[in-house]
């Protein structure tokens, strides 16, 4: 009887260790979070946050509170459902010196500024691949213009703005050597270079234009942002790698205890541009750009570049590195200008710098050594202090214009708010999970307007319904106006975002362009009205003059074409009332479709390979006889007699039996 | 002959000018709204033009088989703004040779003017909205899409509203006036004669 009951009583304390298990991360969403993140029918959201789609290639856009996907943009890769990099008037976009290539990676953006604030004009995206750097124009949501970076791999630290976007900048994440020298990889540190590139950007058009390079010695660059206010002439740029390892970075890169925070006077190195300073080199990159009054891009191979001696600028007084813990990626400056946040990917704490101590470091010559000549600050003489036992992993911080930063920490999946002026925790929430990129809205320039911070997380696991073994990345949004951080939205996003710009919505939604005015059509191949339809044969290229509007196409029966004819669809959308695009596709297509806006004119190439009649529609549901909106064309045998003919509603009684 | 009263002469020169506005100011409005036009759509009549969303009416309604409205088809655009110049100098007349009897034919003939008006547009509005092409893609057996003369109604998924609009109210406020002091010149008349 004591047996069992001992055995009863055994049985019964190893059933309570099963009741033992870790807490899991479930936080509890309060009971108004659903009112916080709620955009009634009919209401539109507060803010538009552009998300970069990274592998995607393209730029996404959202409402914010409701986390509603309202656009994404085609940028860098080609985009099948409106015809952005099949349209001949949007091919030379993709032009590079390798050719038209069709795909890039999309990583950060940056919304132009004026003064230090969000002015709603353009936004730029870079790319990280081929290395370009893009400009988005936010009154039609289209990108205008795309500039390719020579002496340039991997360009990550990119596209960051001064504060009133004079400069873009870009710089290079994989070290190379300059133009196309054949050396052994293992002669990094000899020959491989990290460049800086300036773009200017003109205040009225945006147009960029590559104004010059600083070669330094190798490693990656990561990310930067440009001074405000008080460090308005400097530009912070993150670096790892500074160990110059060439293989197996993981190991390799990650074996100093400190890397640096490169600190530039881009108004110095202005200077020496401007005075002719910088040595002119022989480097070929590809400048697109879309005419909006001729509706067409031109792509155009530029083939020298301004070099400025890094020598220069060390006489100069114009560049130093500062020392920052375990291979930094955030370089964050506060809205003020007076801190400077590294963020290092591997430490256990955030080190903010000061501006005003780094001048007095300088100034009183507080080095320690230098790197390749360039004078390195002591780390505590540049020190304001340290976020200690934040978290583990901080990537990125972000500002909400009452003395509080926001970083993210990939490791330890969280965000932690911390007060600038103490450096103390005040608070952290976990995120779902392992968090990249955050952003509050402005967060980056001197205004933020706070109210919201998204957190672009790199892990999605369970967080929705399951769709297979690729997921796409999660984001969740947290109301940040009281002193707690509150989740309040959990929401998928496409591609994968590593960056994001928020601005208020009466930024851009009033200059919303509603459609294009046809009679400012300058396109080459317009066509002002179903009058003026028609199809013209020079040689072996057959152009086609076509008018669309509800419901039909003029003209909508060709005949004439031969076997072995380059067809070109000039599709012009003669509608002139807000959301009335016309879509156009033709059988057998190797290509993709066209969507035209009204007043636009778009076209579309098409090789005629094979006799028959081949049917044309509009893909774009415009009216109720949408489905009628159709045409044929008849490809003849090369050679034969068929006569050019076409129009619409013409009939021919006599061959219809 | 009686004499106009000077209340009655400073009316002619009102007159004249409310209808004056029609120069200037849109004469009368249709306003159209439907579920995808959340801004809704308007037209304006002017004396001598058509103008608002004339070109996206037209879009629209040429599914039915409506015919398009173009400034150039109305001879309305033309004789109408003669015949209110012409009224307006006889206006100038009346004052001129200063007696009730023409005080009273040039109100006859503002009426009768106001009248001729609405049965042309009523006419042509009947036109507009029973003659229709036969091969229109949208054929709604036994339908007409005539538009209001003056109020609500609606057709298929459009609600329309047709009302005067600034000078239109002008107009019709020279007719009340002219109206009103005929009675005040007749009443003065009669106490004349006590």
């Amino acid at each position: 009887m004591k047996n069992i009951n001992y055995f009863l009583f055994g049985l019964c304390i190893t059933a309570s260790f099963a009741g033992c298990k870790m807490k899991n991360t479930e936080s509890a969403v309060s009971g108004d979070a659903a009112a916080k993140a709620y955009v009634a029918p009919g209401k539109y959201d507060e803010f538009y946050n552009f998300v970069s789609g990274g592998f995607s290639g393209n730029v996404v856009v959202y409402g914010l509170p409701s986390g509603r996907l309202i656009k994404e943009i085609p940028v860098f890769s080609v985009f099948p459902e409106n015809g952005y990099g099949y349209s001949e008037e949007t091919k030379p976009m993709l032009n590079t010196t390798a050719g038209f290539i069709p795909w890039d990676d999309q990583h950060h953006l940056e919304l132009s500024q004026t003064n230090g604030e969000y002015d709603g004009r353009w936004l730029f995206a870079n790319a990280n691949n081929t290395p370009r750097v893009a400009r988005i124009d936010l009154k039609t949501f289209k990108t205008m213009e795309i500039l390719q970076i020579p002496n340039s791999a991997g360009n990550h630290s990119s596209p960051f703005i001064t504060e009133n976007t004079e400069y873009v900048v870009a710089g290079t994440r994989f070290s190379v050597p300059l133009g196309d020298q054949d050396v052994p990889i293992s002669s990094f540190k000899k020959n491989f270079k990290s460049t800086i590139s300036f773009i200017a950007v003109d205040k009225n058009t945006g147009r960029m234009n590559l104004a010059f390079q600083i070669a330094l010695p190798g490693m990656n660059l990561d990310l930067s942002h440009a001074g405000k206010g008080v460090s308005h002439d400097w530009f912070f740029f993150s670096s790892y790698n500074t160990e110059q390892a060439y293989t197996l970075l993981e190991v390799n890169a990650s074996q100093r205890d400190k890397d640096y925070i490169v600190a530039l006077n881009w108004k110095k190195a202005e200077e020496f541009f401007k005075a002719g300073k910088g040595k002119k080199i022989q480097a070929k990159y590809a400048h697109n750009v879309y005419d909006e009054d001729k509706e067409k891009a031109t792509s155009t191979i530029e083939n020298e570049i301004t070099m400025l001696d890094v020598k220069d600028l060390i006489a100069a007084q114009a560049i130093y590195m500062i020392p920052c813990p375990k291979s930094p990626h955030g370089c964050d400056i506060d809205p003020t200008g007076e801190y400077i946040v590294g963020s290092g990917k591997l430490a256990a704490l955030i080190p903010v710098f000061s501006f005003s101590k780094i001048q007095g470091a300088i100034q009183n010559k507080q080095f320690e050594g230098d790197f390749y000549g360039i004078p390195v600050i002591k780390y505590e003489a540049a020190l304001h202090g340290e976020v200690k036992k934040p978290g583990l992993g901080p990537l990125h911080t972000e500002f909400d214009g009452k003395g509080n930063a926001y970083t993210s920490m990939f490791l330890s999946s969280e965000v932690v708010k911390w007060s600038l002026k103490d450096l103390n925790v005040i608070d952290r929430s976990p995120t779902f999970y392992s968090t990249g990129h955050l952003m509050v809205p402005g967060g980056d320039s001197r205004k933020p307007y706070g109210k919201y911070l998204v957190a672009y997380n790199k892990i999605t696991k369970d967080r929705y319904l399951p769709t297979g073994p690729e997921l796409c990345q999660s984001a969740q949004l947290f109301d940040i106006s009281g002193d707690k951080m509150e989740l309040i939205l959990d929401f998928p996003t496409i591609g994968e975002p590593h960056y994001g710009q928020a601005c208020p919505a009466s930024l851009i939604k009033d200059q919303s362009v509603k459609f294009y005015d046809i009679n400012k059509n300058h396109s080459e191949f317009h066509t002002m009205g179903e009058k003026e339809a028609k199809v013209v044969r020079t040689g072996n290229r057959v152009d086609v003059y076509m008018t669309a509007i509800r419901s039909h196409l003029v003209p909508d029966n060709i005949e004439g074409v031969f076997v072995g004819d380059e067809v070109y669809f000039h599709v012009t959308n003669l509608e002139q009332d807000w959301d009335i695009p016309h879509g156009f596709a033709i059988k057998n297509n190797p290509g993709a479709e066209l969507l035209v806006m009204p007043g636009e004119t778009v076209t579309l190439k098409y090789l005629a390979e094979k006799q028959g009649i081949t049917p044309f529609y509009c893909t774009d549901f415009c009216s109720a006889l949408h489905q009628e909106m159709s045409g044929y064309l008849r490809v003849s045998p090369k050679g034969s007699n068929v006569p050019l003919k076409f129009g619409t509603n013409v009939i021919d009684s006599a061959s219809e039996n | 002959m009686k004499k106009l009263t000077s209340p009655g002469k400073f009316s002619v020169i009102l007159v004249i000018l409310c209808l004056a506005t029609l120069w200037i100011l849109p004469m009368w409005r249709i306003d159209m709204r439907a579920p995808q036009y959340p801004g809704g759509l308007t037209m304006q009549i002017w004396l001598n033009d058509i103008k608002g969303d004339v070109d996206i009416v037209n879009g629209l309604n040429h599914y039915i088989g409506m015919h398009s409205i173009r400034k150039q088809d109305f001879a309305e655009f033309i004789y109408l703004p003669a015949m209110m110049l012409i009224f307006m100098g006889l206006g100038i007349l009346v004052l001129v040779t200063n007696r009730k009897a023409a005080y009273y034919t040039w109100a006859g003939i503002f009426m009768a003017i106001g009248l001729f008006s609405f049965f042309d547009f009523y006419k042509w509005e009947y036109n507009y909205g029973h003659n229709l092409d036969p091969m229109a893609p949208i054929k709604v057996p036994g339908m007409s899409f005539q538009p209001p003369l003056i109020g609500y109604k609606k057709l298929l998924n459009f609600e329309i509203l047709s009302q005067p609009d600034i000078a239109g109210w002008f107009y019709i406020s020279a007719g009340v006036l002219l109206v009103l002091f005929c009675f005040y010149e007749w009443k003065k008349n009669r106490k004349e004669i006590i």
